[in-house]
């Protein structure tokens, strides 16, 4: 307040507030949760540090064609050329292909943990699905290799056979055997995505308001329409931001998707059923071993850019996760 | 389309009794609805109005483990008969429920037509069809200038008279109404039974309320339900508001209205 008339009592002092003597436990408490989460960050601070002094020579010699340039040449001796183009794109692709496939049976698990299933079969698998969210990465790609890319392989057999004249889904080798493509690692993706996804749609759906759910069916809704007019409007938000969380889980993912993809520098825009493609995190774990020194900085450089792009998917998503939870109640 | 009022309907509940799960909480309803009628439905706390309003419209049946027995009557047809689809039951009967539920990602103008929508149906003038309910509502007025406002900017009051009215644009023959005043104010209260007394004109009212003067001020005639401890709810009198409130019969109806307990 500017004037003294408007508020006589403008100049009162405030009180000092949370004063008192407090009970030891709570001063320990307090200590050790301050502690504990300021380690947190340092840590991510510390990873970053370390992260960008050993990537800079690296982005210095290569400059911005390390992320367009599509050559990647670093034999002992010469001069390397690191350019990581192909694999950032293909990165993109599969996360693409990823959350294509995921989101739907995300959200579909979730409808009928929901609005479905009577209670005792619904916690039996929101448990099955944290199950799947808690499997390490080995295990899937293991999976995905000898299970489900022979399985994979015969749905891109199918596309490819009915859909070919359609550039995407069309293979240019003279005998295809529809494995190791950006198709299979995108399967991959939405099967290491879809468990996040699902908890928390399953999260902003159990929050929805069942007035507007009753209010819909009143007015003579069937089922699918409650849930394509009513609730995925509702709860939009929510769902991006977990399809975001599982994306920042994605793009870090290297064993999984070495196993089912063939890396290559011979950019593969859009084949995806090609055996070539790219996934940034993968590559660094397939080239680490056998990298001279000079190598290892580009590699490192190469972290670096999946690190920033996680740490900001992930703070978009925990944005709009927060904000739509308190807004569907 | 020449907004035509449909004719108002007779509704009745034949020996309606009600469970969830193996618990019975209604048992041989047995109430009259006749047209252009207000029916107020009284009674304490949790002795089974709402459940009763729900089997009006089958909105009952959509909870796990929902039972019924007895028949509902709209203009003599059984809307529990297998050859009635309740969706049409839903259209032919609008609820208006406790706590006003636009939707709230939708306009205004998007809310009076979203039964549409959600139904599968069609309009051939939306605009007019948008008025009149608004109209019928008495909302208009105050919305017409924002029609593509979210529903959600508008007041508690106004919200609850745009349900109605979102209720109104499927032609409803008979209105169901639970507590739709309890969480309003005493103006928004006035006007939505204003509002109970023209629709009246055009169809029946049933609505529940725990207001004894809003009961007597809207309805033509009450019926007191009641459920002792541990038994199944039921109907205790029936008869014209008038009746009801000032000659009951039964003395424990005697003490409801008079506020003795409840
Ligand atoms: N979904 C449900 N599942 C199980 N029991 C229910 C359910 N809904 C209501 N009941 C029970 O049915 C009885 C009647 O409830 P109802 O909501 O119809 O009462 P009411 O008369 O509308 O009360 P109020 O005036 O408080 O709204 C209560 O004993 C209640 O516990
Ligand atoms: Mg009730």
């Amino acid at each position: 307040m500017e004037s003294e008339l408007a508020n006589p009592k403008a100049n009162q002092a405030r009180r000092k507030l949370n004063v008192g003597p407090r009970s030891r436990g709570d001063r320990v408490f307090f200590g050790i949760t301050s502690l504990a989460a300021n380690f947190a960050f340092v840590l991510v601070a510390l990873i970053l540090v370390f992260l960008m002094v050993s990537a800079w020579p690296a982005l210095q010699s290569q400059g911005l064609a390390f992320i367009y340039g599509s050559t990647w040449v670093a034999d002992e001796g010469a001069e390397p050329i690191m350019q990581l183009g192909p694999m950032i794109w293909g990165s993109i692709q599969i996360a693409f292909i990823g959350i294509l496939l995921g989101t739907p049976m995300a959200v579909a698990t979730a409808y009928l943990i929901v609005f479905m299933l009577p209670s005792r079969a619904a916690k039996v698998a929101t448990t099955v699905v944290d199950l799947m969210a808690a499997l390490p990465s080995v295990v899937i790609g293991l999976w995905g290799l000898i299970v489900f890319t022979p399985v994979a392989a015969h749905w891109a057999q199918i596309l490819n056979q009915t859909l070919g004249w359609f550039p995407v889904f069309a293979i240019e080798g003279e005998q295809p055997t529809y494995v190791d493509s950006p198709f299979i690692a995108g399967w991959i993706v939405a099967v290491m995505i879809v468990p996040i996804i699902t908890s928390v749609t399953r999260e902003i759906f159990s929050q929805m308001d069942s007035g507007l759910i009753n209010g819909a069916l009143a007015l003579g809704a069937g089922r699918w329409a409650v849930l394509s007019r009513v609730i995925l409007p509702t709860s939009r938000g929510g769902i991006l931001g977990g399809v975001l969380l599982g994306l920042g889980r994605a793009i870090g993912e290297t064993v999984a998707i070495l196993y089912v993809l063939q890396l290559s520098f011979d950019i593969n825009w859009y084949q995806i059923l090609e055996p070539r493609g790219g996934a940034v995190a993968s590559f660094i774990l397939a080239r680490f071993g056998e990298a001279t020194p000079l190598e290892f900085q580009g590699l490192m450089a190469a972290g670096l850019v999946i690190f920033v792009v996680t740490l900001i998917v992930n703070t978009i998503a925990s944005l709009i996760v927060n904000r739509s939870t308190r807004r569907v109640k | 389309m020449t907004n035509s009022t449909p004719s108002a309907s007779t509704l009745s509940a034949e020996d309606i009794s009600v469970w969830f799960g193996e618990r019975q909480v209604l048992s041989n309803v047995n109430l009259v609805f006749p047209a252009n009628q207000v029916t107020a439905l009284i009674g304490p706390s949790g002795c089974g109005k709402s459940t009763f309003l729900r089997t009006l419209n089958r909105m009952h049946e959509l909870i796990p483990g929902a039972g019924l027995a007895g028949s509902v009557l709209l203009d003599g047809v059984d809307i529990y008969a297998p050859e009635v689809s309740p969706v049409d039951v839903r259209i032919n009967i609008g609820m208006v429920f406790q706590k006003p539920n636009p939707f709230p990602t939708m306009s205004i103008r998007e809310n009076i037509l979203s039964g549409l929508k959600l139904s599968g149906r069609k309009t051939a003038n939306a605009d007019e069809l948008v008025e009149t309910s608004l109209r019928r509502a008495s909302i208009w007025n105050e919305v017409k200038d924002r029609l593509n406002d979210q529903a959600l900017s508008l007041s508690g009051g106004q919200q609850q008279r745009l349900c109605i009215a979102r209720s109104l644009a499927m032609d409803p023959k008979v209105l169901l109404m639970d507590e739709p005043c309890s969480a309003l104010d005493p103006g928004s209260t006035r006007r939505i039974e204003e509002t109970i007394e023209e629709l009246s004109e055009s169809m029946t009212v049933v609505i529940v309320t725990h207001n004894m003067q809003q009961a007597q001020r809207v309805s033509h005639q009450t019926a007191f339900f009641l459920a002792d401890e541990n038994t199944p709810g039921g109907v205790v009198e029936f008869g014209s508001t008038e009746q009801v409130f000032n000659t009951p019969v039964d003395p424990r109806t005697n003490d409801y209205v008079n506020g003795h307990f409840g």
